[in-house]
């Protein structure tokens, strides 16, 4: 017997004595991301519907396999190979590590999947189910040292997403200067991961949180401070930029199957 | 106005012990360390529970009040439904002596754990000058009135009881940032230290010590998560590996 019902403690028999719905917010939680892995692994896999009049997916830009669309590649740069081992590959599963590491490894997401699931705990004064607990001294946990790395390739993302918003402002027959709805989802998107990517904790430490005299850098303290400021909507960011790529992608799928018609409004 | 407030009290030792339904009146106003006094004084002239300032500065009367790590005296009972029976129990985490009190002296073993500050060498006393700007982090973490609800949530420890010998908990957490990010500071191994003995590495940033805290210390995001941060400074960050490579070659 461990934890709350050590010989030591208080003898009280159950796990928590809370009274409110303490199990909600674990289980929405879990609700959301597990519906938004399924949807991701389905539109990771299945390699069609990601281009269409230059709107392209999130979740395949930048798009680097030789099985992309023409369209939808960088300056038709294309170094990783269509198959491996025989198996072809989907450009999204190339680059989605990136983007997964980084919200894998997010100190507000690892608190939101730590509790709804793996029950560690399922919420505060709830005792965990677990018998051992090491948290992130081992592997495969102390990955989670490796955010900082996927920050940097967060950052490298998040330009090739404003490119693609930026491209998204061109008619179908390629000319600037037009606007559609798909040019919008663009734009809210990928300005959600901004402020995802700025909010970030790793952020509020990178540009001025390691220094010990702030007075000797005053223009990193001003920089720290408005990341300080963004820091405390973290949580909000991590959630609306999810929901603003998938929403894109769902949006690009849809106008490329033609289910969906985008709107130009000039 | 008086009503009747139905209250469920722990009571025991390290032995035995359970919950004790009492009826007790309670005013407007009051807070939840105003009704146990009550039942102490009509009821259970016995009961067990320690307490001071009852003005939330003092940190003694932390206990579980509907399976919360809260302050009693900063408990209201208005802020419960005037039906609902409310159940006070000990804080879960530390082994338990009486009734209501438990026996916090885990923390104070862990408090001698962290190295001190560590002024410098040549600075006589009465000469350390600081700016506002360089303090005003570690200034959030002097409000901490060691009311130890933080450790008591923690589930590293409220669930592992083999995990106390290695973890030093979040209040130490923000003791050891506070220290670390002190202008004057010069103690250097620190984040290893927090790291590698005081089991910074255990916490998963569930954010539960930021939750109870009273004094509403932002501990996890501007104390433990900083300090991992730091950590990944000195241990794991990609551009600072390839910068001491770089050096290593040039002394070569």
């Amino acid at each position: 017997m461990s934890g709350v019902f050590s010989p030591t403690r208080a003898k009280i028999k159950e796990r928590t004595l809370r009274t409110d719905k303490w199990w909600l917010e674990p289980a929405i939680t879990f609700g959301v991301l597990f519906s938004f892995v399924i949807y991701a692994t389905f539109r990771a896999f299945e390699g069609a519907n990601y281009y269409k009049d230059h709107l392209i997916s999130p979740f395949y830009s930048p798009c680097l396999s030789e099985a992309c669309v023409p369209e939808a590649t960088i300056f038709g740069f294309t170094p990783v190979s269509a198959e491996i081992f025989n198996f072809a590959l989907s450009p999204a599963l190339i680059i989605l590590i990136f983007p997964l590491g980084f919200r894998m490894t997010c100190y507000y997401y690892r608190k939101a999947y730590y509790r709804s699931f793996w029950l560690s705990p399922p919420a505060c004064a709830v005792a965990e189910p677990h018998t051992k607990y090491t948290g992130e001294t081992r592997a495969p946990l102390i990955l989670q040292n490796a955010h900082r790395w996927f920050f940097y390739a967060g950052l490298v993302f998040n330009v090739f997403l404003t490119y693609d918003a930026i491209i998204s402002f061109k008619s179908v027959e390629g000319e600037w200067g037009h606007m559609s709805v798909g040019s919008l989802v663009l734009v809210v998107s990928s300005t959600l991961l901004w402020f995802y990517s700025l909010s970030c904790h790793t952020c509020r430490h990178t540009v001025g949180g390691r220094l010990k005299h702030f007075s000797k850098h005053p223009i990193r303290y001003k920089v720290w401070t408005w990341v300080s400021a963004l820091n405390h909507k973290h949580q909000q960011f991590a959630w609306y930029s999810l929901a603003g790529v998938a929403f894109a992608d769902i949006y690009v799928r849809q106008v490329a199957t033609g289910a969906w018609t985008n709107f130009y409004f000039f | 106005m008086a009503r009747k407030l139905n209250l469920r009290i722990w009571r025991g030792d390290a032995t035995d012990g359970g919950l004790k339904d009492v009826q007790v009146d309670v005013n407007e106003g009051e807070v939840v360390l105003d009704v146990i006094h009550r039942v102490q004084a009509t009821q259970m002239g016995d009961l067990a529970v320690r307490w001071n300032c009852k003005a939330g500065k003092c940190g003694s009367c932390s206990m579980e009040i509907n399976g919360k790590p809260r302050l009693a005296c900063m408990t209201q009972v208005a802020s419960f439904d005037e039906n609902e029976t409310i159940t006070v129990t000990p804080l879960r985490a530390f082994p338990v002596i009486k009734d209501l009190v438990t026996d916090v002296s885990f923390n104070y073993k862990k408090a001698m754990e962290i190295p001190a500050y560590e002024p410098p060498k040549d600075l006589a006393p009465g000469e350390a000058r600081m700016q506002q700007v360089d303090v005003e982090r570690s200034q959030e973490f002097r409000k901490c009135i060691e009311c130890f609800l933080c450790q008591d949530t923690c589930h590293v420890i409220r669930d592992h009881e083999e995990n106390k010998p290695s973890f030093a908990g979040p209040r130490f957490f923000i003791r050891i940032a506070e220290l670390d990010m002190h202008p004057l500071d010069m103690l250097k191994n620190r984040k290893r230290t927090a790291q590698e003995e005081h089991g910074l590495g255990m916490c998963n940033i569930t954010k539960c010590c930021t939750e109870v805290c009273p004094e509403h210390i932002k501990i996890t995001d501007n104390a433990i998560i900083p300090m991992k941060e730091r950590v990944v400074d000195i241990k794991y960050d990609p551009a600072r590996m390839f910068a001491g490579l770089l050096k290593r070659e040039k002394r070569n």
